[in-house]
């Protein structure tokens, strides 16, 4: 069965991953997603700010995520709200099991995710930027991290939903993982799910999970092999 | 939840783990003592003081009326709020909700609200003017672990226990009290990993020596209505679904000690919608 935007169940929307597109960041990404547009800046490793938060064995990680009032149809209020403090912790938990946060004691990471236009799945595509953000700043990391939800939609589990399926849908389930050591970093749920339907949703987010990886490393090359990608 | 852990007890809640045993010899899929204490705020429209083991938490719930939201005018508004207050560790701070007390509310709401246990039709006083706003406030008074769990089984209480006032159609209040429509329970049931191994329903020092957590709460029909994983570290698919079957259980032995407090009746045992 064809979904609303003429998808089927186990396809994506249309992804584009531009690595390095911030002067002044340590490492940046831009992230088309179906609708969504996304910028995610990192800076860093560099002094802990409040102090009391250094931790003398690691680096610490910050992550903020904001979506921008014209972001969406009604205006929203500028400043995080609630569920932007939410989406910045399992971000926070979603990236840094990757980063080999023992190589830089006492300093700080951090990653700002910009959400520009909103469209549904804005936590996924800023985890899949913000990962490539922080490759592109050179931090040392065991994998990328890719991200992508899974849910249902009458009655059926299908990959990455769009709004009006995100609307109406019966259940959503964001997940990102690291591929190399197949580890569910970002896991979360709405909605009502069997037993089954929740095994079935997993596998196949981590499935779309592996597509947008080989999206994230093509574009990491495009910025870095240079002409041999042109 | 920045306090710290001497490494020689990570070390050793490590070993207990692998060697599949607690610090309090609990099983690894065992709850501590659950205690449900329902009505005990007579200003509030329902309340609920929950104990488990040592972590003590109070729910209360207040009704009031205003406007819905314009996406959905019929129905009324769930609010939940969280606060870590100082009285319940040496680390909790005053001040408005941090990371933590923001992320167990919306966790603790989202079992609720996505289980569909209150009936917000029914909540509607004139559709697109005036629905009632159900107000859940969480307070912690004693910290020992897995603040979850308690904190959703405390609300969750709580609303099966509120009575509210009638409202006419502009608002005024009558004398008339009718029950919270509540057509579920919802239970979360929350699991941290330590080395390889899953423990349900985390004390203070087995959560601060956590690489990660998960939550899974579960409706009256066993079926999974919110998951969450929290704090740094990952999962296998395995893992994740041992934690679901184990919720399944494990809510649903909660659930019937709850049905007995609150004395809940389902009120549509047969419908399969929903």
């Amino acid at each position: 069965m064809k979904r609303i935007d003429g998808r089927d169940a186990e396809e994506l929307r249309e992804i584009n991953i531009e690595a390095g597109v911030l002067k002044r960041a340590d490492g940046s990404c831009y992230i088309e997603w179906g609708k969504n547009k996304i910028y995610a800046a990192v800076y860093g490793p560099k002094q802990v700010l409040p102090r009391h938060l250094e931790r003398s064995d690691r680096a610490i990680l910050r992550c903020r995520y904001n979506m921008a009032p014209f972001s969406v149809e009604e205006r929203k209020r500028p400043g995080p709200d609630r569920r932007a403090v939410e989406i910045g912790k399992v971000m926070q938990g979603a990236l840094e099991p990757a980063i080999l946060m023992h190589y830089y004691p006492k300093s700080m990471i951090e990653i700002s995710v910009e959400v520009l236009e909103a469209n549904a799945g804005t936590r996924c595509a800023g985890i899949t930027a913000a990962s490539v953000a922080l490759a592109d700043a050179g931090i040392p990391m065991r994998d990328l991290v890719p991200s992508c939800a899974s849910g249902k939609v009458d009655d059926q589990i299908v990959l990455d939903l769009c709004k009006e399926e995100d609307n109406e849908g019966q259940a959503d389930m964001p997940v990102a993982i690291i591929p190399r050591s197949d580890q569910i970093t970002l896991l979360q749920m709405d909605g009502k799910l069997t037993e089954e339907e929740v095994e079935k949703a997993i596998a196949l987010a981590i499935r779309g999970c592996q597509k947008v990886y080989t999206l994230q490393v093509e574009a990491l090359k495009k910025k870095y092999a240079g002409a041999e990608y042109e | 939840m920045s306090e710290i852990l001497p490494l020689i007890k990570k070390q050793y809640l490590l070993e207990l783990a692998k060697e599949r045993k607690r610090e309090d010899e609990r099983g690894l899929d065992e709850y501590r003592p659950l205690d449900i204490q329902v009505s005990s705020v007579e200003k509030a429209e329902g309340s609920a003081v929950v104990t488990l083991g040592g972590t003590k938490v109070f729910a209360g719930i207040k009704v009031d009326a205003g406007e819905p939201y314009s996406d959905t005018p019929n129905e009324g508004v769930m609010i939940t709020g969280a606060e870590l207050i100082p009285m319940a560790a040496p680390d909790f701070e005053a001040g408005p909700p941090g990371q933590n007390a923001v992320e167990l509310a919306r966790v603790v709401d989202r079992g609720i609200r996505e289980s569909q246990a209150i009936d917000t039709i029914k909540l509607c006083v004139k559709e697109g003017e005036l629905v009632r706003l159900v107000f859940v406030d969480l307070h912690i008074l004693d910290y020992d672990g897995n603040l979850i769990d308690a904190c959703g089984i405390a609300a969750m209480a709580a609303l099966a226990t509120t009575k509210m006032q009638v409202l006419e159609e502009d608002g005024t209040p009558t004398e008339e009290y009718v029950d919270l429509p509540v057509r579920d329970l919802a239970i979360p049931c929350t699991f941290v990993k330590l080395g390889d191994v899953l423990l349900l329903d985390p004390s203070l020092d087995e959560e601060k020596a956590m690489d990660s957590r998960i939550t899974v709460a579960t409706d009256k029909k066993q079926r999974v209505c919110a998951m969450q994983k929290g704090e740094i570290g990952g999962f296998s698919l395995d893992e994740v679904m041992q934690t679901v079957r184990t919720s399944k259980v494990k809510g649903e032995e909660i659930r019937a000690v709850m049905r007995e407090v609150v004395q809940w009746e389902d009120s549509e045992p047969d419908t399969e919608e929903n």
